[in-house]
């Protein structure tokens, strides 16, 4: 009799356990996949959210083009890219693009006898080096940018991104624009056909590969060089001033950005002029479906994204050395989320 | 009254029972040998499926590229060019190299184990090396890359291009990421596959043969070569093939080391690329429809194929031992 009841109240525990718990985290949960280089601000952003509203994103690192396949086939809430989507596909596939972060790309090098930010590259010479046609660090063309600095003359091991990435896209948008060569045999891509140099897996790999490598150079996003303490260099920017690796000169590259003249939200950071500015900043993208199948999980994806670009939002986003959106290009990106609509043709989002 | 009238229906009861019993029997064995000829068609299944979806999948880029995909080795995501010829190279001679390290340092080992080593250290010798097979090949990677790449490229690079560098085969400048590096993981890696079939494959030798060579004065050496090799050498070479399937797929470690280059070199010490390193990397970026999609799934479509030569050539050599 005592063990009868004993286990009947036990059930009756368990059973209001079980149906409590959900009762309780009334949350809206929502999918994300994509893009590896804003996945760690991402997941800061939904941690901090789910505390803030009990909404949950569940976002994947798989890759900027594993996200764009996603959000095609609407396996997910919203696909992420680094690389902005052609005007001609998001068209075709129904998709809204809009910024969500800012990232800069920067040079790490590993030279004995070099500091941090003491090595002056321009784009034109990290080409070369990466074309194979720099082969040594004593390079009369190095050292003409390097007065002050002896050189040794050890072979350069440039390293890159071996699995297809936004970082890539990025450094090689660079590379093509600051040189001809590269621009004609190369040219920009999530991964492209190297000339010369191994590749490494991921940002830490990457990162890794040039601190065990004497005479390497490689690019990482500025996130995993300043957690690691990698020694960065100077680049010249389109204004002739060799500038540092720092968040105040990102910030002035992307406040030079020109969205007044940018097509479904996809301004470039690269080469931008001003003083400060940083040759290799850019923005990384989320992709939506117009027509959304399941409304409320898109409203809450576009909450999310309304909370991240808050200053709560744009603290987290600084404390992982990103930079967040100027609140100018805020309010361009909301003005474009009415053409998310509900299956009714209600606009999802009203200002 | 229960017990007599228990008696009186006993006969009939107990044959309906029996019948029961049997028709039970037969059905539970129908069911039984439905679920083992489902257990056993699904592994046909599944290696059927996976062919046809290689093949299906892989062929608009070879309806595209034509023979030239395996005869190029240009690999340009950017203008949509894809030939395998560098990945094929790659692939094989990072096997090759793995396959030339691992048969001999396999060979003294398991001779080590039958012949020479006491009784007591076999024990703890054979598991050791047995464990070096559980370590997943993500470790292999890690450790290669971290501890081995580097202190290869110090160690055994320098000297060996200062020496020889004169041969393509052994150009410069030293590379932590090699396809000669990848090879040497790779060796590892099967060394304890090929060494436990060549453990086997030696004690498989009847005693009498080795002592009867013993008996007429014959040396270690001497049984070695002449009664104990000959006696199992298609098994061997068999084992040798087997270890060679398992190198041409290893995908994590491989992608560590090897420097992911798309490009043939004539040295060992560049970098390079293998098929399962190159889909392992650009898989995830490949969009649905894309060229390079199908280009990467008739790559591993390629790899199945050489895979399944090497494998059916090892199983024939192994087994013609019992000849």
């Amino acid at each position: 009799m005592f063990f009868k009841r004993m286990t009947a109240t036990v059930a009756a525990t368990l059973f209001a356990a079980a149906f409590a718990l959900p009762a309780k985290a009334q949350g809206v949960e929502f999918t994300g996949a994509g893009a590896t280089f804003p996945a760690p601000v991402y997941t800061a952003w939904a941690q901090a959210y789910r505390q803030a509203t009990n909404n949950t994103l569940n976002y994947q690192a798989i890759g900027s083009g594993g996200g764009i396949n996603q959000i095609q086939n609407r396996t997910v809430d919203f696909g992420a890219s680094d690389a902005p989507v052609p005007s001609q596909r998001l068209t075709q596939q129904r998709l809204v693009q809009f910024p969500a972060v800012i990232g800069a790309v920067v040079p790490i090098i590993n030279l004995e006898g070099v500091a941090k930010n003491q090595l002056r590259l321009t784009g034109d010479v990290m080409a070369e080096i990466y074309l194979g046609t720099i082969r040594t660090w004593n390079d009369p063309k190095i050292t003409a940018l390097n007065p002050g600095l002896a050189l040794p003359n050890l072979a350069i091991q440039p390293i890159y991104r071996s699995d297809a990435s936004g970082t890539t896209f990025v450094f090689t948008t660079y590379l093509a624009e600051s040189n001809a060569t590269w621009r004609a045999e190369v040219a920009a891509a999530t991964s492209v056909q190297w000339k010369a140099g191994a590749g490494a897996r991921g940002n830490d790999g990457v990162a890794g590969a040039v601190r065990n490598t004497r005479g390497a150079i490689g690019y990482v996003e500025y996130a995993f060089a300043a957690e690691n303490n990698l020694a960065t260099t100077q680049l010249r920017n389109v204004g002739g001033r060799f500038v540092e690796a720092t968040i105040a000169n990102f910030q002035a590259a992307a406040a030079a950005a020109d969205w007044e003249n940018s097509q479904d939200l996809a301004a470039s950071m690269i080469n931008r002029a001003g003083e400060n500015s940083w040759p290799i900043v850019s923005p990384t993208y989320i992709l939506m479906p117009r027509d959304p199948r399941d409304p409320a999980r898109a409203k809450a994806v576009l909450d999310f994204f309304a909370w991240a670009f808050t200053p709560a939002g744009d603290r987290l986003a600084e404390q992982l050395h990103y930079i967040p959106l100027p609140d100018a290009v805020v309010r361009r990106v909301k003005a474009a989320w009415p053409q998310i609509v509900t299956p009714q043709g209600q606009p999802l989002w009203t200002n | 009254m229960t017990v007599l009238s228990s008696a009186d229906s006993a006969p009939g009861a107990s044959s309906g029972r029996l019948q029961a019993s049997i028709r039970r029997g037969v059905l539970i064995d129908t069911i039984f040998g439905a679920a083992l000829w489902a257990a056993g068609g699904l592994v046909l299944v599944i290696l059927g499926t996976m062919i046809i979806l290689l093949a299906y999948d892989g062929w608009p880029a070879l309806r595209h590229f034509g023979m030239a995909f395996y005869t190029t080795a240009t690999w340009n995501p950017v203008t949509e060019r894809f030939g395998a010829m560098s990945m094929l190279y790659g692939t094989l001679v990072t096997s090759l190299i793995a396959v030339v390290i691992a048969v001999p340092v396999s060979f003294g080992i398991a001779f080590f184990l039958t012949e020479v080593c006491p009784q007591a250290f076999r024990r703890p010798i054979g598991v050791t090396i047995q464990l070096l097979a559980a370590v997943p090949s993500i470790i292999y990677g890690m450790w290669g890359a971290l501890v081995v790449a580097p202190f290869i490229a110090a160690w055994l690079q320098q000297p060996l291009i200062s020496g020889f560098g004169w041969i393509p085969l052994f150009g410069g400048p030293a590379n932590q990421f090699s396809m000669f590096t990848a090879g040497l993981i790779l060796a590892l890696m099967i060394l304890p596959f090929i060494t436990a079939m060549f453990v086997e494959t030696l004690e498989s030798v009847p005693p009498m043969l080795a002592e009867s060579a013993y008996g007429v004065g014959a040396t270690t050496w001497e049984v070695f070569r002449n009664v104990r090799i000959p006696y199992g050498r298609t098994a061997m070479v068999g084992a040798g093939m087997l270890g060679l399937g398992r190198a041409l797929g290893e995908t994590m470690a491989v992608t560590f080391v090897i420097g992911n280059a798309n490009r043939i070199s004539a040295s060992i010490f560049q970098p390079g690329s293998s098929i399962a390193s190159v889909i392992a990397n650009e898989f995830g970026e490949a969009e649905i429809g894309s060229l390079k999609l199908y280009s990467l799934l008739q790559l591993g479509f390629a790899l199945f194929v050489i895979s399944f030569i090497v494998l059916a050539v090892s199983r024939r050599l192994v087994r013609s031992r019992l000849d």
